[in-house]
């Protein structure tokens, strides 16, 4: 099933997902974020899949967010599931949820440092060293 | 208190190895996918209550042996750490799996690289996940290395 | 007779100290009595200081106490996150008030793998083995929602034996995770006989996977255009074993738990969760199905071809934790129907595309064919290439809608890659479930959602 692509801006954004939810389109089942670093301009995109099980439809939200303000006003109070999943883009993306009621780091340890989905930030290899290995003669 | 081996103490230091490999109880440290198959080794078919290990604690206070069944993040490195040093002397680890032994296939920001990093490791089972018989093949391989004194303590 | 004499004269002593106890309390005060002035005004000290704030090592706590509180104690207490009856290491922040939770906050992350991260590292044909790690009870389910979104990139349809054989094995996984759902939802409430029973029963789906993909567990079985491997010889035979033990056993359980008085004084009216509760925090799955909504993706929005079998969707309106157990029980006799049709109608053919960009040539050729030397080379260094644009596939997974979402920009590798884990967004709802409840109900509640961390976390 193809989901409906709805492109939309960040002054829009939040009377679309209300209208939506008055639609019927009653679960937000995903948000994520895709960082464009280098690619495209406003260099986040977040997008947000909504179901309908009334009408079995699907439609995709995709907002882009400036890379100076990273603010973009939070769904909870429409969708009270996208509580966690804001929590993971600011964790992983630095993307700043305006009104979202606890907005802290939630799968990496409170005193991380750095975004570690961006893409400039390095996946954080370490190269294999076989240390303490027996010698041989 | 550890006293060197001296012909007076040759046997009772054999007793002592062979009670500690005969009821040697492991703390649920289950993590990931290795702790299904720990849990798996410890039901009907595998059966690890032949080994006198049935008895998974949930405090770190009553358990010998540490089986670090999974991926360790750099979260949970602090609380393995603690627990370790929660349990009593003489205690043991065995790293369950690559991930736990050298980070596996992850090798990223979030996962320790191996869990050797942060507590000593005796045993390392390979295998992504291994099965209850390469568990069990370690922990029979650990009690060797107990009954042989290579490690003492 | 004599043995009749001994216990009566047992009875009277034990009557005669129940007299005294009675007596005793029936003369006035003497319970109170008891108490002096002295530890009176201790208790009084005492109650001033009225939270008591446990915490792990190094965690800050994030709990504020803004409202005031009763006679009774607030308290907050740690689960986890290393604890024997959580599913993995999820730690909950739970505010008690005596024995009642008020307030409960999930806090995850311990399992954090960065797969998402190292997702982006791996072409698309090793992209399976990455995210069948995720959720390890379901570890193909993972596969086929990555190889469905990157075959809708490509676009591309996989043979019909290929789909036939990917039906198959994700139903038997599916019941083997709802096996292992039951049984340490048996052992979290103490029905440590049912956890020897559910993995009894799953050694017999794993041996069939073993003999199959090689793997017990994390199979990277299921590929994009097809899978990995066809089916072994006599794989008929395993799959009717299968088909004749599990249903026994199934009855096996309903007679141990099904009228079992402890287990529904236990289960029933605990942790209800409505439909609209359900929405609202985008819980899928079972626990949705239990509330009385009817909604499946198998049926409504159908994958690998599961519309042409017959089965059904059970559906209980009571929304406890009695009701989820049920509906996974139920659930099981289902995907064991559509097990039985998979294997009926197992057409002939090819398991995989038969496109040398994409899947790799038989290891028979390879010794004939310059070609097939050069693409199989080609296909396992470098991967193969897929066209940009961005897909979004979801399927039913065990325990909900399990979805990807992979951006590509038309190299071999996703640009971004992206896991919607049922039990992340199920987890939500536990504070919902746990808030005044007894903390006893509390391990009831978290089994019943039955969250895997490695989906959680990923």
């Amino acid at each position: 099933m193809n989901p409906e692509i709805l492109e939309t801006n960040l002054d829009d954004y939040k009377k679309l997902v209300e209208s939506l939810k008055s639609d019927g389109f009653e679960m937000m089942v995903d948000l994520t974020v895709v960082d464009w670093f280098r690619k495209k301009e406003p260099r986040f995109e977040i997008i947000v899949q909504l179901l309908s099980t009334i009408h079995n439809a699907r439609k995709t939200i995709k907002v882009f967010v400036n890379d100076e303000d990273l603010t973009i006003p939070s769904i909870t109070d429409i969708y009270p599931s996208a509580n966690f999943y804001e929590r993971e883009a600011y964790d992983m993306f630095g993307i700043i949820f305006a009104d979202h009621p606890d907005l802290t780091r939630i799968l990496m340890p409170d005193d991380w440092q750095g975004y570690p989905l961006r893409k400039n930030y390095g996946s954080g290899r370490i190269p294999v060293q076989f240390k303490n290995a027996p010698k041989v003669d | 208190m550890y006293t060197p081996d001296n012909i007076f103490t040759t046997t009772i230091d054999k007793a002592v190895r062979w009670s500690r490999t005969q009821s040697m109880w492991p703390v649920t440290f289950g993590l990931a996918c290795c702790a299904i198959e720990m849990m798996a080794a410890g039901s009907a078919k595998y059966d690890l209550a032949r080994y006198g290990m049935e008895v998974f604690r949930a405090s770190p206070r009553q358990a010998d042996l540490m089986i670090v069944a999974g991926r360790v993040s750099q979260k949970m490195a602090p609380v393995l750490r603690q627990v370790y040093d929660q349990m009593a002397d003489p205690k043991w680890v065995i790293a369950m799996g690559a991930c736990s032994s050298t980070g596996g296939m992850f090798n990223n920001y979030a996962l320790v690289q191996g869990v050797d990093h942060i507590v000593p490791v005796d045993i390392y089972v390979p295998g992504c996940p291994p099965g209850p018989q390469s568990l069990m093949h370690g922990i029979l391989t650990l009690h060797d290395k107990i009954m042989d004194g290579e490690i003492n303590r | 007779m004599k043995s009749k004499d001994t216990r009566k004269t047992g009875f009277d002593k034990f009557k005669n100290i129940l007299d005294f106890w009675a007596t005793n309390s029936e003369e006035g005060g003497w319970n109170i009595s008891s108490t002096d002035e002295g530890s009176q005004k201790m208790l009084e000290e005492e109650s001033d200081k009225q939270v008591k704030i446990q915490t792990g090592s190094d965690v800050v706590d994030d709990f504020i106490i803004d409202e005031d509180t009763s006679d009774d104690e607030r308290m907050i207490v740690n689960m986890g996150p290393q604890h024997p009856s959580t599913h993995g290491v999820l730690r909950l922040q739970a505010e008690l008030e005596g024995e009642v939770v008020r307030r409960v906050k999930p806090i995850i992350g311990y399992l954090h793998t960065g797969m998402e991260k190292t997702g982006e590292e791996l072409n698309y044909f090793q992209g399976p083995t990455n995210t069948t790690r995720m959720d390890y009870l379901s570890p193909l389910f993972n596969e086929l929602v990555f190889s469905l979104t990157t075959e809708k990139l490509i676009g591309i349809e996989v043979p019909e034996r290929a789909k036939t054989i990917r039906i198959l094995m994700t139903e038997l996984n599916r019941i083997s995770s709802h096996l292992v759902a039951l049984a340490t939802g048996g052992m979290d409430i103490g029905a440590l006989s049912m956890m020897i029973f559910g993995f009894r029963e799953r050694e017999l789906i794993l041996n069939f996977f073993e003999k199959t993909t090689g793997l017990r567990m994390n199979h990277n079985y299921i590929r994009p255009g097809g899978v990995a491997a066809d089916l072994p010889d006599g794989w008929q035979k395993d799959v009717k074993e299968i088909l004749k033990v599990i249903p026994e056993k199934l009855q096996d359980y309903d007679d141990m738990l099904l009228d079992n008085p402890i287990w529904k004084g236990r289960l029933q009216n605990v942790g209800i969760l409505t439909t609209e509760e359900c929405f609202a925090y985008g819980v899928t799955g079972p626990s949705l199905r239990a509330s009385g909504y009817d909604w499946d993706l198998r049926k409504s929005q159908p994958y690998s071809g599961i519309e042409n079998y017959d089965f059904e969707i059970p559906v209980l309106n009571e929304g406890d934790v009695f009701a989820r157990w049920r509906v996974k029980v139920l659930e099981i006799f289902e995907s064991l129907k559509i097990v039985e049709q998979a294997m009926e109608k197992m057409p002939k053919g090819p398991y995989k595309v038969q496109d040398k960009k994409i899947t790799p040539p038989p290891r028979k050729r390879l010794d004939e064919s310059m070609e097939a030397l050069i693409h199989h080379f080609k296909i396992y260094t470098e991967g193969f290439k897929v066209p940009e644009g961005d897909a979004y596939v979801a399927i039913e997974s065990p325990r909900g809608e399990l979805g990807c979402y992979i951006v590509s920009d038309g190299s071999s590798k996703p640009y971004r890659m992206h896991v919607r884990g049922p039990s992340f967004c199920n987890l939500q709802a536990l504070p919902v479930i746990m808030t005044d409840s007894p903390i006893a109900d509390a391990v009831a509640a978290i089994a019943s959602l039955d969250p895997v961390i490695g989906d959680v976390d990923r």
